[in-house]
């Protein structure tokens, strides 16, 4: 992991749009940064752009216009075959978990480590720590179909963090589990930021923010990123 | 390459089902479009090993009341001319007997045309590394024996030649054409095989998977699918082979020379199932380059 000093832009959007085809805007001018280190909630109404926010985040998109710079590379002007690297420093939990039905809970989890070219005893130790650390120690060769909701989300929390990302982005990660599971994932995601990683958490669960009202915010509201509550966050609009 | 892990179930595709089998159908053809061109190759070298070295003089019957005894006269002048010549090993006439011989096999008996003037004929050998100004020798022969005239068998020859390499050819662009289908399917088969797993290519793309991650599984999983249906056409162009052989073999009896199939050939037919495993292979790679690379 090479965390960067706290402090530090990890993501800057300015002017950022987005359409689908030659649909509408679903993003206009987003502007924001987000400090290394920091752990904000990304907050908005169904449909107002969080989960389009985060494709652009985790390089799932690009701009239809404005500039993402992450890690300190302008996304414009980076190469196709140097998105890979970008993309490892980034965890990602999908808010439908994205799983591989096909594969073991340890297999989904061990993939980031796969696609990096990690020794299977690695992988072999490592993978069912993480696993254990998350509850799911006995679950080792389950397939997702067996598993319930909250089982997947830890899997693919599993999968987001075994990477040990700098930037971890999380849709709607407490939208399967039950209150109990929320908090000891949020306590997860904050023992994650200790250690450095910058964490995102998308979710339009008013009460989990509240619970943790001390954390800052982005919130959007028809495409645009209407307010930020941060002390140490650069802008808004 | 085989037992290597792979992230994507493309053992239940369709492909799957589909692809050995028109590879094996594929290396089938091409393994009787291989026989044929090394066949036609090894036939064109025997004629020509046969042929060259050899000369045959023609001489007409002569006409008039002493009309055998005059073509025979003129054998023996023509056998004459052409022992002077330098360079000739062997000049051997054949009779009238050895004539209607040679005619048997297309005229059956020959009792019908034992009165009719045939021509002579003389088998001449000739040292493979002399070498002989026939335009001379023919000018030196026809102006010493009337009715006389030399052939080398080079018109003929040609001509055979020329027929042979063309289906020599025809058999490559066979093969070619095979090796376009068998393409052309991997790439459909593919490119099927990633519409289906889209959800999974893109989880793979989005955790930092290089592309060629994802292309070395469709490739791997290409060239074990055409090794299975290699092997499997193989195995049945082995046996169409050898009953291709055999009933060529109670054919060959003066009309054809023996057609066997030289060492190279077995090498390359035996090769042929690597060869469509390896083009499944690296179309499949290329497939999945091509349709990554729109991806963002």
């Amino acid at each position: 992991m090479r965390h960067r000093p706290r402090g530090e832009n990890i993501i800057r959007f300015d002017s950022v749009g987005l359409r689908y085809g030659l649909g509408p805007e679903v993003l206009q001018d987003v502007t924001f940064a987000l400090p290394s280190g920091s752990f904000h909630f990304l907050t908005g109404p169904s449909g107002a752009g969080k989960s389009s926010l985060l494709r652009l985040m985790y390089l799932g998109l690009r701009p239809t216009r404005g500039r993402v710079v992450l890690f300190d590379r302008d996304i414009a002007n980076t190469k196709r075959y140097e998105l890979p690297a970008l993309r490892r420093r980034i965890g990602v939990v999908f808010q439908d978990f994205r799983l591989l039905d096909h594969l073991t809970a340890l297999d989904n989890v061990a993939l980031p480590l796969r696609v990096r070219g990690v020794r299977e005893s690695e992988i072999q130790k490592h993978v069912p720590e993480l696993l254990a650390w998350v509850g799911l120690a006995d679950q080792l060769g389950a397939k997702p179909s067996t598993l319930s909701g909250g089982q997947k989300q830890r899997v693919a929390i599993a999968r987001a963090v075994i990477g040990r990302p700098d930037l971890l982005l999380a849709d709607e990660p407490t939208g399967n589990v039950d209150d109990h599971i929320a908090m000891r994932l949020m306590y997860l995601f904050e023992e994650l930021n200790k250690l450095g990683t910058t964490i995102v958490v998308a979710t339009h669960n008013e009460l989990l923010v509240q619970r943790f009202a001390h954390l800052p915010r982005v919130h959007i509201e028809h495409g645009t990123v209407s307010r930020i509550r941060d002390s140490g966050m650069g802008e808004g609009n | 390459m085989f037992g290597r892990h792979s992230d994507l179930p493309l053992a239940g595709d369709a492909t799957s089902r589909f692809l050995p089998w028109l590879v094996a159908l594929m290396v089938f053809m091409a393994s009787m479009a291989v026989a044929g061109a090394f066949v036609i190759n090894e036939v064109i070298t025997r004629w020509d090993r046969d042929v060259s070295g050899t000369l045959t003089v023609q001489v007409l019957p002569a006409g008039g009341e002493q009309a055998e005894a005059a073509t025979d006269e003129r054998v023996r002048l023509a056998v004459d001319v052409m022992r002077k010549v330098p360079g000739v090993v062997a000049v051997k006439a054949f009779d009238k007997r050895r004539t209607l011989a040679l005619l048997e096999p297309w005229l059956g008996s020959t009792d019908v045309v034992q009165d009719l003037p045939l021509p002579r004929l003389i088998d001449v050998t000739i040292d493979p590394g002399a070498r002989l100004d026939l335009a001379e020798v023919s000018e030196r022969l026809s102006g010493a024996v009337p009715g006389a005239s030399l052939d080398d068998h080079r018109v003929w020859l040609s001509r055979l030649v020329n027929l042979s390499r063309t289906v020599q050819w025809l058999a490559v662009v066979v093969v070619v054409l095979i090796g376009a289908v068998t393409s052309a399917t991997v790439v459909y088969g593919t490119r099927t095989g990633m519409a289906v797993h889209h959800g999974i290519i893109e989880v793979l793309h989005l955790i930092g998977a290089h592309d060629d991650y994802i292309a070395r599984q469709f490739a791997d999983r290409a060239f074990a699918l055409g090794i299975a249906g290699g092997l499997m056409g193989l195995g049945m162009a082995v046996p169409a082979l050898t009953a291709i052989g055999w009933a060529a073999r109670r054919v060959e009896g003066g009309f054809l020379p023996s057609l066997g199939l030289p060492i190279l050939g077995y090498v390359a037919i035996g090769l042929l199932p690597l060869l469509a495993a390896g083009l499944a292979m690296l179309t499949a790679r290329l497939t999945v380059h091509g349709t990554l690379s729109r991806m963002p």
